[in-house]
């Protein structure tokens, strides 16, 4: 013991760090934020620290190379030792990173703590977060399997949207004509070296400043935040009721650290590591790719947007959307901190929460994406066959060999793309659904040139019979009286 | 310029010092803008594209679409399958053909051919085209990019090398082409 103690004494004099660690240790905090809501930011960087460690681990077996990183993943997942386990800490360790870091800013700002004289705290924070998803989109892609590489089409095509530079930005970000060695080569230098240099950077920063500044102190109703006198009081409090970092708030950031790790870990365990998919061969084509969890949203909301919206919501959503971040704590920098009193901004979360949520739902179903092998692989339910005519089972023939059954359910079976068939002759008449075949129409291909006279008339004699029994399917009205008019005058003027 | 009465020599040679090092990173800054824009900057001499080889006419019935392989002109040691591309070649009537990027036009996924409702349907967000390569439903604001071909003894030939992107589209328009003469 005391010979720790005389290396400790040696290295101190030589340091000379001993003395600013201590004082920042033990720098006085307001006494309610020594609180389970302010563990966030100290678990986002337990995590990191975690990505570090579990992402050098990884980068000793990973072959940056388009010919070779997925079969460096399988060896991880297959033959290295717990290469699998160190590639789910990994993975799972992004998703628990970045849900930490939106938890950290949603509780900062409920809490108000962007507010004067926090405004770069949260900037720098702002520019986290995003560093945080870069960390992960780029992580995605070194996953170097189908997903990765149709992933980065997708992010190709969007940049390339860009006004005039787009076709240089491609390029650029794909570091040549197509996705290939060059792109993986860049997205690792990017995920191993730029990305994260600039996150500690940028959290040594943050950190800084929340020493420096002292931490947001609990929000009260009514005290409100005025710049003459914000630093005054602030000191005054924690003069009055404060206690130090170490130990009197530290132990909640150990024991979250502790929780958060162990969550990782368990999963990591339980669910296994992500991938990778098939091989990032182009040529199969049998795929559908799909982001990580958290651009899911992304990829549900990419699905929605009309197409003369899409480019313009693309290129000005995320500007403004940053924007109006950043200038958050310039527009609002005073008043009230308490969300119980910031009824807007609690509503402003519930409904970037819901969605949030909503979309991430969506893009886990993609209802809006053809079921590519539903006409093949589902029958039709025999309920809609019994009794049938011979034209009429022809037509369910042709309902499953034009690919029909893609984009439209029968009994809750097939694609979602299109509305479910099981009551249309309720809906369309006769005449309605031979011209909705042939002409198709309200986000429907045309079927003209791909159906004969009989497929068409089959098919529709089988969509009619789709109506509940004892619900007389939609007829024109005019029709019938149309045709008696024409009988009638056929019988009494024959010519 | 005047120089300040105040300016002591080592003050002097501290800002020399500093323009010194601004020149050096200057000059050291052209290299390295040069190399970091190597992907842009070697495109606009235009040497990517070129023709490549998709096959024997036989491969392409007429009136059938079928899917192609080519691997890319440009390529590199390390690019591994990633530079084998397919693409869609529709043989019209025997005589012309169209040939289809394999990505779709709205954000690059590949499409796929279904021959009995003559489309074309994207996985991802459910852009669909008709055979021609024209939109038919979906997100694409456009129909499919199409690669410039040419036929030379019996090789269906198309001229390739880049991503199609909606921001730049391979070569071709959508629009109908001038339809080559059979060589």
């Amino acid at each position: 013991m005391r010979l720790i103690a005389s290396i400790a004494e040696w290295l101190d004099a030589r340091l000379q760090l001993g003395s600013s660690i201590r004082e920042t240790a033990q720098h006085e905090v307001p006494r309610e934020t020594a609180s389970w809501f302010y563990v966030f930011g100290s678990a986002a960087f337990v995590v990191f620290m975690l990505q570090i460690v579990t992402g050098i681990l990884l980068a000793l077996i990973y072959v940056p190379s388009a010919a070779e990183a997925w079969n460096s993943l399988q060896t991880l997942n297959q033959s290295v030792p717990l290469g699998w386990y160190i590639r789910a800490l990994h993975g799972w360790g992004s998703n628990f990173m970045v849900a930490i870091v939106l938890i950290h800013m949603v509780q900062v700002f409920l809490f108000g703590a962007y507010k004067y004289p926090r405004e770069l705290t949260w900037i720098v924070g702002v520019f986290l977060l995003l560093i945080t998803l870069g960390m992960a989109f780029t992580g995605q892609v070194l996953r170097f399997d189908q997903d990765a590489y149709w992933g980065l089409g997708i992010g190709a095509s969007i940049a390339s949207r860009v006004p005039l530079l787009g076709p240089a930005i491609v390029h650029l970000m794909l570091g040549g004509p197509i996705i290939a060695g060059a792109t993986l080569s860049r997205f690792f230098a990017l995920h191993v070296f730029v990305v994260p240099g600039l996150l500690i950077a940028f959290v040594a920063v943050h950190l800084l400043m929340v020493v420096k500044l002292g931490i947001n102190e609990w929000p009260m109703p009514g005290r409100l935040v005025r710049k003459a006198t914000y630093t005054k009081e602030y000191h005054e409090l924690t003069k009055k009721d404060g206690l130090p970092f170490v130990p009197g708030a530290v132990w909640k950031d150990l024991f979250f650290a502790a929780f958060v790790l162990l969550s990782v870990g368990a999963c990591a365990y339980y669910f296994g590591p992500f991938g990778p998919s098939g091989p990032p061969d182009p040529t199969i084509i049998q795929t559908a790719p799909k982001p990580d969890f958290f651009f899911l949203w992304l990829y549900a909301v990419l699905s929605f947007l009309p197409p003369s919206m899409e480019t313009p919501v693309l290129l000005i959503g995320p500007v403004l959307g940053i924007l109006g971040l950043l200038l958050l704590p310039f527009v609002f920098g005073e008043g009230e901190k308490s969300w119980r009193r910031r009824p807007v901004a609690v509503l402003t979360i519930l409904l970037v929460a819901v969605s949030l949520t909503a979309f991430t739902q969506l893009g886990l179903h993609t209802p809006w994406s053809p079921l590519m092998d539903a006409w093949s692989r589902i029958p039709i339910p025999r309920d809609f066959l019994h009794n049938r005519t011979a034209l009429e089972r022809q037509g369910a023939l042709v309902f499953q060999v034009k690919q029909c059954h893609n984009c439209h359910s029968l009994g809750d079976e097939g694609g979602k793309r299109g509305p479910a068939l099981d009551a249309v002759a309720l809906r369309l008449t006769q005449d309605q659904l031979i011209r909705q075949v042939i002409q198709g129409g309200g986000n429907m291909p045309a079927y003209g040139k791909n159906l004969s006279p009989a497929e068409t008339t089959a098919l529709v004699a089988f969509l009619e019979t789709l109506h509940p029994a004892g619900q007389r399917p939609a007829q024109d009205a005019s029709r019938s009286i149309v045709l008696e008019e024409h009988t009638t005058s056929g019988a009494s003027n024959p010519q | 310029m005047t120089v300040p009465a105040d300016l002591t020599r080592r003050q002097l040679f501290m800002k020399i010092g500093i323009v010194l090092n601004s020149i050096v990173g200057v000059i050291l800054a052209a290299p390295i803008l040069r190399y970091l824009l190597s992907p842009v900057v070697r495109d606009r001499s235009k040497t990517f594209d070129s023709w490549v080889a998709l096959g024997g006419l036989e491969q392409f019935p007429s009136g059938e679409t079928r899917l192609a392989t080519y691997r890319n002109p440009v390529v590199t040691p390390s690019d591994g399958q990633t530079a084998d591309i397919a693409c869609w070649v529709r043989n019209i009537d025997g005589k012309s053909f169209q040939v289809f990027a394999i990505n779709c036009a709205h954000l690059g996924c590949p499409v796929r051919w279904f021959p009995h409702s003559g489309l074309f349907m994207c996985p991802c967000h459910g852009g669909a085209y008709y055979q021609d390569g024209s939109r038919a439903s979906g997100p694409p604001e456009r129909g499919l990019f199409q690669y410039d071909y040419r036929i030379e003894g019996r090789q269906l030939l198309i001229k390739a090398s880049q991503l199609p992107t909606p921001g730049q589209p391979s070569q071709a328009s959508n629009l109908v082409r001038e339809i080559q003469p059979c060589v």
